[in-house]
């Protein structure tokens, strides 16, 4: 059985300053609400994990909790660049944060091996690319086989993973639909998992039995949180708010602006207002 | 037709050079629209590929990014992410990757991650994504970008997707099994790469373009093919796909809650 609580304490409970987290979700299911509870909670210095940053992490490193980034792509999707976390690189503001950069591909296969056991992930890839020389975690071992030199880099094996999932069924079995990005991968590969559900069912009977299924032994907590993975959206729930995308490379192009909108839709807010802000999406 | 956009000619230039057997990794903004275009037009069964794991999408309308619903609903199949890089991208599936560009040399290759020094950017770019490996593990490589002198450089401030590297036979020499660009499509002109030196040359002006206008444009100095051509101009068919396309697309991403 696992854990079923509220938001506020899957947090509190399982996230602390100076942890490794990966909030993960490719475009779809990304855990906003739980993100923003672990801003509300003040948790600070963490290491953010992430393949696209996008707006959960441009507000995280923007309200001056994050001291590290490590990514593959930090851009707001579709729409175009991340405001704070150039801020941040650009001019240390609010404070100065640690990068380190990858490709997908390598990202993905970090997830992998995380998830696998494995210290390192093994693939071919950054072939006369840039970023192994200014990431020294890019490096390369030859193949004892063949002689080909691949790509190598540590797994990732985040403290916390945080994911959005469509349901959990009343025994804590968790299930994903869609794009499944590299959330199985990534609470595989983590210490504690805590996961933000749409809806809670008695059971799972009757569904495809090869549907993406997280057992409920590999979950930490589970909150139910309906809508909370809006702006982004859930299959099957609702579709992604393309207009609050937009809005937001306008609130994160100006410092007080964020602050503004940071303090009335993020701290002074509870995760109960995801369900509101989702319907008729 | 005569009454078309630089812009349209762009994505439609690039749609004729895909086809039905094609598998294609599409990257977001101007190759999507030239991707579909493509299997909207004489190329229906081309497989779209976008790397949030939709394995043989076909949109109604454009996604607005690479993980819309849209593309899922479409898919033949929605694989995880590692998957798509592992099985699909790493094992040699896709034949064409269709890449964008900030900067892009000469020699094809790519810097989308940032402009100045790394250390101390002037921008901070998005960065590579999928593209370092898109660059390397495909069969070819097409790049769609308008021409501009800042993103047509002598010099890329940052390798993020290699392309010819210096040129010659510099992918083989890292080891580097697959052609790498061989075909960048600008508002312009399209470009093929000399087969020995690789350095892209113009091979075709769309119409009312003129020579100089391709150089002003562009950071280096231009080589044009021998036997220039003018690229045909689009079809009344191409032209209402592409607008018809737009249309969807601008109508389809109006809607959310926060306007």
């Amino acid at each position: 059985m696992a854990n079923f609580v509220p938001l506020s304490q899957a947090i509190s409970e399982n996230l602390h300053d100076g942890d490794t987290v990966a909030f993960e979700g490719f475009t779809h299911l990304i855990p906003h609400a739980a993100a923003h509870e672990a801003i509300r909670q003040g948790i600070k210095d963490l290491t953010l994990i992430r393949m696209t940053p996008d707006i959960i992490y441009d507000q995280i490193i923007g309200m001056g909790l994050a001291k590290k980034v490590v990514f593959s792509y930090a851009g707001n999707p579709g729409v175009g660049l991340l405001r704070r976390m150039r801020d941040a690189i650009e001019n240390q503001y609010p404070r100065a944060i640690e990068t380190v950069e990858h490709s997908h591909a390598a990202m993905a296969n970090a997830y992998e091996a995380g998830a696998s056991g494995l210290p390192m992930a093994v693939f071919r890839g950054y072939k006369g690319a840039d970023l192994p020389k200014v990431n020294p975690n890019i490096k390369s071992v030859t193949c004892p086989f063949t002689g080909e030199e691949l790509a190598a880099i540590p797994s990732h094996r985040p403290d916390v993973a945080v994911i959005h999932a469509q349901k959990a069924n009343e025994r804590g079995d968790v299930l994903i639909e869609g794009i499944i990005g590299v959330q199985k991968e990534a609470a595989l590969a983590a210490k504690r998992v805590v996961v933000t559900v749409e809806e809670v069912v008695p059971d799972f009977k009757g569904l495809h039995p090869n549907l993406t299924v997280l057992p409920h032994w590999t979950m930490t907590a589970i909150s139910v949180v309906p809508g909370g993975a809006h702006p982004s959206y859930a299959h099957g729930y609702y579709a992604r708010d393309n207009a609050a995308y937009l809005e937001w490379d306008k609130v994160s192009a100006d410092r007080e602006l964020f602050s503004e909108w940071m303090k009335t839709n993020v701290l002074d807010a509870a995760p109960e207002v995801f369900a509101e802000r989702v319907k008729g999406l | 037709m005569s009454d078309f956009t630089s812009t349209e000619m762009m994505t439609i230039a690039a749609a004729r050079a895909l086809s039905s057997k094609d598998v294609c990794f599409v990257g977001i903004g101007a190759p999507s629209a030239a991707c579909n275009v493509a299997r909207l037009t004489h190329a229906p069964g081309i497989t779209l590929i976008y790397e949030s794991g939709t394995i043989g999408t076909a949109p109604d309308v454009l996604p607005l990014s690479i993980g819309d619903g849209e593309l899922c609903e479409t898919a033949v199949t929605t694989v995880s992410v590692p998957e798509m890089f592992r099985y699909w991208l790493q094992g040699g599936r896709i034949s064409i990757g269709f890449l964008g560009a900030a900067q892009v040399d000469r020699f094809g290759n790519i810097n989308t991650t940032v402009i100045g020094d790394y250390a101390k950017p002037k921008v901070r770019l998005p960065g590579g994504g999928g593209a370092p490996e898109i660059a390397t593990s495909c069969g070819e490589i097409f790049i769609t970008l308008k021409q501009a002198t800042r993103s047509m450089v002598e010099k890329i401030d940052f390798f993020t997707s290699f392309g010819h590297g210096d040129g010659g036979d510099h992918r083989e020499r890292l080891g580097i099994k697959t052609k790498g660009p061989t075909l960048m499509i600008t508002d312009l002109a399209i470009w093929k790469p000399d087969p020995v030196t690789k350095e892209f040359t113009v091979v075709s002006l769309h119409k009312g373009v003129t020579r100089e206008m391709v150089q002003e444009t562009c950071g280096w100095t231009v080589k044009f093919a021998d036997d220039l051509a003018e690229t045909p101009e689009p079809t009344e068919l191409e032209l209402k796909t592409l607008r018809d396309l737009n249309e969807r697309t601008r109508i389809a991403h109006s809607g959310g809650k926060a306007a």
